[in-house]
């Protein structure tokens, strides 16, 4: 460690980039596994700038697929951090104080994901600056995806900003002014609901889709990523208090498997209410309910993949609340995991693409995503784990050392 | 809706590519090696050395930075018209004849569709093909002919594929394709106003403005938005020279287009190739807002209706039965 008179802001910059180039062999094969990824990503990526979108599965009927579907869910992962933010600095509460960077952490890995999601579904990717302000025309209030934009370029600002600025008081062993920061945290608790809500409004403001135009969408999708967000997170804690001298209490796990199971329990309710409306009376508006659960002339790709989902969101639910290992690890990250996984299913392919299904006319295709689609999206999700672990790594060192003080 | 007024008086005026001066020197200062990086991203691929400095990668990088059609001033209209041309010439060898037609004065379109007349020939698809240099390569196709069962109205019931014979006994044929809706989605959704409805109520796209999210596709209830997923296929032969910008220009690939009732004929006062097209004569198309268009008088004696009519769309396409 630097003396702390010769700490400023460029040291600061130096030290976090020199904290996250050291690091065990393990580490260093992590960061060479992500970095192929990322290569494997831009390889698929430049294909598709070549030949354009057709590359894709994607077309006229089904004219969004994985990528809005991913973005669509990590949304909800950016969002969930909000569960960590309220009690943290709101609540004081001192279990969560000690977390709350993680979680942070995690919100702006999610959000430069959703981002790029949108960058590489975009047509015209190098006519994005269509869409600024001033030098482009913005499309505002009409349009609610300018106010996608808005929300979430705004939520990334707040999540990346007052984080580093506390950082930044602890790494120079001072402590940073709660009075600078607490309107921007009260901001962004707010902001958190907002990029959700908005996102759901894409979808819900189209009466062109009548399986999205749905008053429910934008709380399922808060209840939704109530439950995946803190899942993920959990996941994240277990990792770094398994593999980091930055030891986690047990409090903090009991206290975010309460809010997984509370939003998860909220998030089934309101399926049920769905699938009730959906198959009591089936209407025309059913058909792509109706495509998805039990599939439509003799195309039915979707169905093992919601039955699979809402199976195992259910059991995982389960799991989570009657906690049959009482704590056990063993059981209740898995549970963790897979209600992740299954809420992913869910919320992604499972919302976008039933959709557009049957198309306006009354067709009906199969959608599958390509190699390009396939690698360019885990090339996303390696740039977003980067991400998270540089933030994480250098909160964690700087905290530490700040604890010394 | 207009943002912001033109601004005309504080940034240059887009030069003709012949006398492009101050914009010469403007590129000059830039390096060539960021301009070739930028070009070969434009396309896609890389371009060779001496395409760097030639006319086309001047009139591309022109092209790129252009404002939002509704915002040009009549020059910067010409002088992007021009570009167009020329480039048509320089990289296709094509000698295409674009405008940009303004609106005629007292006039809204509107179209009808004669369910009785309708045989199922599809002469009309054909023709809007080669009309809009619609793409060969995935085969797009604005308008749908679907193949009702008697007791159905709803075109989703019908068959959107079929091939054979037509007409077949007891089947009637109902055609879609843009509904130029007065109250649109689609124009609500874009987030860049790339899309909006004219004086004229025809639903248009600027494509070089559009960015490709495809926002206004899933806005649309009628099926009416088709996406240049791969870059679009023409055979040189099979060109239709006379273009509008906001009509039947061939497209950039990753770029929303549309049926726009043939605005580069229509603006001529000729009829859209559909209508022109159908060998039964089930298609009327007119000026609304005259009283002794033959719209006027399908609306007036025969009993029309609308697809959708509950979406609040307010399309300007109805059905009739003779």
């Amino acid at each position: 460690m630097r003396p702390l008179h010769e700490k400023n802001l460029r040291t600061f910059i130096i030290d976090v980039a020199k904290w996250n180039l050291r690091g065990g062999l393990g580490f260093q094969l992590f960061r060479l596994l992500l970095l192929a990824l990322i290569g494997l990503g831009l390889y698929a990526y430049a294909h598709q700038a070549r030949y354009g979108l057709a590359v894709t599965g994607m077309n006229d009927i089904v004219s969004w697929g994985f990528y809005i579907s991913n973005f669509t869910f990590f949304v909800g992962v950016a969002a969930a951090a909000v569960m960590l933010i309220l009690p943290a600095y709101i609540f004081h509460d001192p279990d969560f104080h000690r977390v709350v960077i993680i979680g942070e952490g995690v919100a702006v890995g999610a959000l430069v994901m959703c981002l790029t999601f949108i960058l590489v579904d975009l047509g015209g990717p190098l006519q994005a600056w269509h869409l600024i302000p001033v030098i482009g025309i913005f499309n505002f209030p009409s349009s609610i995806l300018a106010w996608d934009v808005v929300v979430l370029n705004g939520y990334l600002l707040l999540n990346a900003l007052v984080p580093a600025y506390i950082l930044y008081c602890h790494y120079r062993g001072k402590a940073a002014d709660e009075r600078k920061y607490r309107p921007f945290v009260f901001i962004s608790i707010f902001w958190a609901f907002s990029i959700h809500m908005v996102t759901a409004f894409l979808y819900q403001g189209l009466p062109a889709r009548p399986f999205w135009n749905n008053p429910l969408m934008g709380p399922r999708f808060l209840a939704s990523a109530f439950a995946a967000g803190p899942a993920l997170i959990t996941l994240v804690l277990a990792v770094i208090h398994s593999s980091t001298p930055y030891k986690i209490e047990r409090t903090v796990f009991n206290k975010l498997r309460l809010i997984i199971v509370v939003s998860a329990i909220i998030n089934l309710l309101m399926l049920f209410s769905e699938v009730f409306k959906e198959f009591y009376f089936p209407t025309h508006h059913s058909s792509s309910a109706v495509y998805l659960f039990f599939g439509m002339d003799g195309h039915d790709s979707l169905v093992p993949w919601i039955w699979t989902s809402v199976g195992v969101n259910l059991i995982s639910t389960l799991v989570l609340a009657f906690n049959p290992g009482k704590n056990n690890p063993k059981v209740l990250l898995p549970a963790c995991f897979f209600l992740f996984i299954a809420i992913w299913m869910e919320k992604g392919i499972g919302l976008i693409v039933p959709g557009f299904l049957p198309s306006p006319l009354g067709e009906v295709v199969d959608y599958l995503p390509t190699w390009v689609e396939l690698s360019v999206t885990v090339g996303i999700f390696a740039l977003g784990v980067t991400i998270i672990t540089w933030l994480i790594r250098a909160a964690l060192i700087i905290e530490q050392d700040y604890a010394g003080y | 809706m207009r943002s912001d007024p033109p601004k005309s008086d504080d940034l240059p005026r887009l030069p003709l590519f012949e006398q492009a001066g101050s914009r010469r020197s403007f590129i000059k200062s830039l390096s060539i090696a960021a301009a070739a990086g930028s070009a070969a991203l434009t396309t896609g691929c890389i371009p060779s050395v001496e395409a760097a400095g030639s006319e086309e990668f001047k009139l591309r990088w022109q092209e790129f930075f252009k404002k939002n059609y509704r915002l040009m001033t009549q020059e910067e209209k010409d002088a992007t018209v021009r570009r167009l041309e020329r480039l048509a010439k320089l990289r296709d060898g094509l000698d295409i004849q674009m405008t940009s037609h303004p609106p005629l004065e007292g006039v809204l379109y509107g179209y009808a569709f004669n369910i009785t007349r309708c045989e199922g020939f599809m002469e009309c698809v054909t023709a809007c093909v080669k009309e809009n240099n619609l793409d060969r390569k995935t085969n797009t196709q604005y308008i749908r002919i679907f193949e009702m069962e008697p007791g159905q109205l709803d075109p989703s019931t019908g068959d959107g594929q079929y091939y054979h014979e037509v007409p077949v006994e007891n089947k009637f044929y109902m055609g879609t394709q843009c509904f130029h809706c007065e109250k649109a989605p689609c124009t609500k959704a874009c987030p860049t106003q790339a899309t909006w409805k004219e004086p004229d109520g025809i639903v248009v796209v600027d494509y070089d403005w559009c960015i490709g999210c495809r926002y206004c596709q899933a806005a649309c209830p009628y099926y009416g938005r088709r996406f240049n997923w791969g870059k679009p296929e023409v055979p040189r032969e099979e060109v239709t020279h006379r273009q509008h910008y906001l009509g039947n220009r061939i497209r950039p690939k990753g770029k929303m287009e549309k049926c726009t009732f043939c605005i580069q004929r229509t603006r001529r006062g000729r009829l859209p190739a559909c209508v022109e097209a159908c060998p039964t004569g089930a298609r009327v198309f007119g000026n609304l807002l005259d009283p002794d268009s033959e719209i006027r008088y399908v609306l007036k004696h025969k009993k029309v209706f609308r697809m959708k009519e509950e979406l609040g769309t307010q399309p300007k396409f109805w059905y009739f039965i003779d």
